[in-house]
């Protein structure tokens, strides 16, 4: 015992210590997490963000540098608050509210005090900046707007919230991140990649030098310049022609499908979203839930398209071989179906075939095509299932699939919606049930954006592109395949012809014969849709939304065009209009329907958008 | 000479150079620095050390060169010497940390009390070892105890506990010559019964204590010791454990009472006291099983671990060399132990194994206190780990210490 006893506890104390040893190392991997929160401080180098040129080239945003005043409580020393108070323009109290915030954050790490100055308070404060002890100014990238249009197509940038930092690793509290637009789609390609150094820190939390003698840094990779397909100056002009209007336009160029023009209407500055004012302005813009101009129309509104939906429904009839461009209909004030029910319609020529009845927008002439297509199979169900097939085909009733961050789906009926509407096979329902479909009333719904590209199909005569808002990246064309590759419609190019001279005829000798662009051939469809809204529960009828599509030249067309006008009553009256000043400056660079163009520069409809909200009884349609 | 050479045990030698250089190596880095330039730079600790490391070398020779049987003839008056160093430590002293422990001659200090351990175990050696000396005796065991307490008495006060705490080593040469082990046994229980106290309450230690004097008493194998033997180790245990609370509060100091309640997991204010061992306890554990590379360790090179080039320099090892490399260095020093142990024992004169288990058992409590501070088992003493940690002083005096049994044990032989 006496010769083994030190043998004994030596061998113990190293058993001990290596089980110690492999606790804290080995077992608990918590010691390597605290050794890093200790000692190494991680920086991030923010890149320039990507800049953003319309399809000419024009630049629409590029970045500014932006200052904010930055504290480390620890070091301040006494000094003039006052004088800092003016430059600021703050209070007192302020001041002394936001320091005491920094100090519980935390004495030592950097905190923001006043963020984003304005030029000129950078510039005073800048020389004056050594007075002030423990205080900096930290730059940093804002978005600086060369334009005042395209707000809601351009998107906005803000701080990231938490659930995106909690998802996403890559970015950090505080971080910006583009929103909705083109900034929120493009975000990856805009932002770059931020870089990263390691810092080594000491105890007293001082920079002793990078960690690892910077292995693991990297450089920030500036975000990529992005060519939009927008002709800003078209952007611009449909801006300014819907001014006190609301609605949306969507221009394509059908070669392409690349989108000319988005606007929806109202909208707002970009700029304002930008710096200091920014959440002011956004709340401001947030909380107007009655004109809502951060609504996306153009993309977001589900309108009932009206009598533009008559030339596909004449397109599915012809490729069904129900009707041939001969048949002819006739038309006394209307449709009459069922028991003593009927479908008004204007006055004009009758009986018709389908150049004239489209031309003349003839609902009895729809209704009959309608029916055709519908009846040519032993069931309604087949019928109904078999024409949204072929609507589903010019990118209705479902997502369109653009680079656009936002969208809708729009509704194109089907077979299983009506059964369960009708509560079939309890209730049988026939075509006549849905007859309004045949003049775009009824259950359907489309976004201008669906009824724009739905133009841009029928102008080249049986296929599109998905439409899309970006052109190139950092000059480089896209080859997304999304992009460019043409989806082709279900019904065959010869059967368009007619349809097109119609929509010709439209112009020529229809609806639209007032609207008449000299030198410019336009093909298009007038649309004027009920609608309805609820007060204090009650269903009301409010004034037609005028809707106008086109496109131009009807050889060769250059462009494609839906507008839609909320509560503008019949479509050659605001949309048409609209649509053909959009045309004429798109193609000619100039107006020469000056005419035109004053009527709608000086046409308000916001007594239209009032009246509901009254409270008062009121009329529609005068 | 030649014949000397191949009888010096070369294992040690061995062991002690690898212990010197993989602390050199961790001296460096935990002291590494923006100034730093050569590693012969004298302005560095790191440099410093270089040129101590140098200093060991020519006195190891010297140490080796002397006759064996110089250092029994003298070893009393290396002991008077080195008490006379410690006492004059009183009036010629230099304060560094609070501890006035150094003599300074110029910027060179020198620290007595390392040297005390050498002169002390060389003057129990040749008290034990004389023929006229039997420890069994309580006179001589009285004296043996005056020879060790002496010089531990003297270096409390100045104050460095730690170092007066290492003497308790002497117990282990004493306890190998025949000293009874009730004294151990006692030491033991006490210690045990004090920390079990401080974990749990008086209350509870005396249900346990009861429950297994009572099972031991009923299941003993011999008759004796009887009954009131067991009944009054029982009461005195009882005794303390209850008297540890009034012995915590008003015999310890404020510091003593932090660091015992660090260890025992009671208080943690890691900014303040504890902040040490919270420190050094990151820096081990951040190394995981490979460490974080030479020079590389965060913990190191940002000074977290106050101390680290001194007593905290095990925790440079464990983060940068993590699981594998502490281990290799608890491995060395245990290794290095059990050689000694094992060298003390195949000696024929006393002196020379008395001095053996003085050299084992003084290496062995700096090597447990410290490594088991640092990784946060025993309480904060500020005692370096043997070879390891920087200073010239403990360098110094671990290598006399080493070497002169190194010397004796190459002489072993010529005895008879």
């Amino acid at each position: 015992m006496r010769k083994i006893l030190l043998y004994i506890i030596i061998i113990t104390s190293g058993i001990l210590f290596i089980a110690r040893l492999f606790y804290l190392q080995v077992l608990d991997d918590s010691f390597v997490g605290r050794s890093e929160n200790n000692a190494i401080k991680v920086v991030y180098d923010y890149p320039q963000r990507g800049f953003i040129f319309d399809r000419n080239g024009e630049l629409l945003v590029s970045n500014q540098p932006s200052y904010d005043v930055m504290v480390i409580p620890r070091n301040v020393k006494p000094f003039d608050t006052t004088e800092l108070c003016r430059i600021l323009s703050i209070t007192q109290e302020q001041l002394v509210e936001r320091l005491d915030k920094a100090k519980i954050y935390s004495p030592r790490l950097p905190s923001v005090v006043i963020p984003q100055l304005t030029k000129s308070e950078y510039a005073y404060l800048g020389e004056k900046m050594r007075n002030y002890e423990g205080f900096y100014i930290q730059k940093r990238s804002l978005r600086d707007y060369h334009t005042e249009n395209g707000a809601s197509l351009l998107g906005f940038i803000s701080e990231v919230n938490q659930r995106k930092v909690n998802e996403d690793p890559y970015y950090l509290s505080g971080d910006l991140i583009g929103n909705t637009g083109i900034e929120g789609y493009y975000e990856e390609l805009l932002r770059g990649v931020k870089g990263v150094k390691y810092i080594q820190k000491d105890r007293f939390n001082r920079d002793i030098g990078a960690y690892k003698g910077g292995i693991y840094d990297t450089l920030p990779k500036k975000g990529k310049d992005l060519t939009i397909t927008i002709d800003a100056e078209l952007q611009k002009y449909g801006e300014i022609l819907m001014e006190n209007k609301r609605g949306g336009i969507v221009a394509i160029e059908p070669a392409t499908g690349e989108i000319l023009a988005l606007i929806s209407a109202p909208t707002y500055d970009p700029s304002i979203l930008v710096g200091r004012q920014r959440s002011r302005n956004y709340t401001e813009l947030y909380y107007d839930s009655i004109a809502n101009p951060l609504y996306n129309r153009s993309l977001l509104a589900e309108y009932p398209p009206g009598s533009p939906f008559k030339v596909v429904n004449a397109l599915i009839g012809l490729q069904e071989g129900v009707v041939d461009t001969h048949d002819r209909f006739s038309c006394h004030g209307g449709y009459f179906y069922g028991r003593g029910r009927k479908m008004g319609c204007h006055p004009h020529a009758s009986p018709l075939d389908m150049i004239p009845g489209i031309a003349q927008s003839c609902n009895a002439y729809f209704a009959n095509v309608y029916r055709r297509i519908i009846e040519k199979y032993p069931t309604p169900q087949e019928g109904v299932d078999t024409w949204s097939n072929h609507l589903k085909s010019f990118g209705l009733g479902d997502y369109l699939g653009s680079d656009l961050s936002t969208g809708r789906p729009g509704k194109i009926p089907t077979a299983k919606y009506y059964n369960a509407i009708y509560d079939y096979p309890t209730y049988k329902w026939f075509s006549t049930a849905t007859i309004s479909n045949a003049i775009g009333q009824g259950e359907v719904l489309m976004t201008p954006m669906q009824l724009a590209n739905m133009t841009a199909a029928i102008a080249n005569r049986g296929w599109f592109y998905t439409p899309h808002v970006l052109k190139e990246i950092e000059g480089m064309p896209i080859k997304e395949k999304e992009f460019t590759e043409k989806k082709h419609t279900t019904i065959d190019p010869v059967h368009f012809e007619a349809v097109v001279e119609g929509m010709h005829q439209v112009y020529r000798a229809g609806t639209a014969s007032a609207l008449q662009i000299p030198g410019i051939e336009i093909a298009g469809k007038t649309g004027t849709a009920e609608n309805f809204t609820k007060i204090n529960g009650k269903r009301v009828q409010l004034t037609d939304h005028s809707i106008f599509i086109a496109f131009a030249p009807v050889d060769d067309p250059k462009i494609a065009i839906a507008v839609f006008v909320e509560n503008g009553y019949w479509g050659g009256r605001y949309a048409g209009r609209i649509a053909g000043l959009m045309i004429e400056k798109y193609i000619k660079g100039e107006i020469t329907r000056k005419d035109m163009e004053n009527w709608i520069l000086t046409h308000s409809l916001e007594e239209e958008y009032a009246k509901p909200l009254s409270g008062e009884p009121f009329r529609i349609n005068q | 000479m030649p014949k000397t050479i191949s009888q010096f045990d070369w294992l040690t030698i061995a062991i002690y150079f690898l212990l010197v250089f993989i602390g050199y190596i961790n001296i460096y880095s935990a002291s590494l620095n923006d100034t730093a330039t050569s590693f012969f730079d004298l302005d560095q600790i790191y440099g410093k050390q270089m040129l101590f490391i140098f200093l060991s070398i020519f006195l190891i020779v010297i140490l080796l060169s002397l006759e064996a049987k110089f250092y029994e003839r003298f070893a009393s008056i290396f002991y008077i010497f080195s008490l006379i160093s410690i006492i004059g430590l009183f009036f010629f002293g230099k304060t560094i940390n609070g501890a006035t422990s150094w003599y300074a001659i110029g910027s060179f200090t020198v620290q007595p009390a390392e040297f005390a351990k050498v002169a002390t175990a060389l003057a129990l050696s040749k008290f034990i070892g004389d023929i006229q000396t039997n420890i069994k005796t309580l006179s001589d065991q009285f004296k043996a105890f005056i020879i060790i307490a002496l010089p531990a008495l003297i270096i409390l006060p100045q104050p460095d506990a730690g170092s007066a705490m290492v003497f308790a080593a002497f117990f282990f040469p004493l306890y190998r010559e025949g000293l009874s082990g009730v004294y151990l046994l006692t030491a033991a229980i006490g210690i045990l019964v004090f920390v079990l106290t401080l974990v749990f309450n008086p209350i509870w230690v005396t249900i346990g204590a009861t429950a297994l004097v009572i099972f031991l008493y009923f299941f003993r194998k011999k008759k004796r010791p009887g009954a009131i033997a067991y009944f009054s180790i029982l009461i005195l245990a009882v005794a303390l454990s209850f008297s540890v609370e009034y012995i915590f509060e008003n015999v310890f100091e404020q510091r003593h009472r932090d660091r015992f309640n660090i260890v025992l997991g009671k208080e943690v204010d890691n900014k303040g006291i504890g902040y040490n061992t919270n420190q050094s306890e990151i820096a081990i554990g951040s190394g995981s099983w490979f460490g974080k590379g030479w020079t590389e360790g965060t913990q190191t090179k940002g000074n977290f671990v106050p101390e680290q080039d001194t007593d905290y320099i095990f925790s440079t090892v464990g983060e940068e060399w993590g699981f594998i490399g502490s281990t290799v260095v608890v491995f060395l020093f245990i290794f290095l132990m059990l050689r000694i142990i094992h060298m003390a024992e195949r000696q024929k004169s006393q002196f020379n194994r008395v001095y053996g288990y003085s050299v084992a058992g003084i290496l062995f409590v700096h090597f447990f206190v410290n490594i088991g501070m640092v990784i946060g088992i025993f309480p904060t003493v500020g005692i370096p780990l043997p070879f390891f940690s920087y200073g010239g002083s403990g360098l110094w005096a671990f290598t006399i210490l080493l070497f002169i049994f190194v010397k004796l044990d190459s002489d072993r032989m010529s005895f008879w």
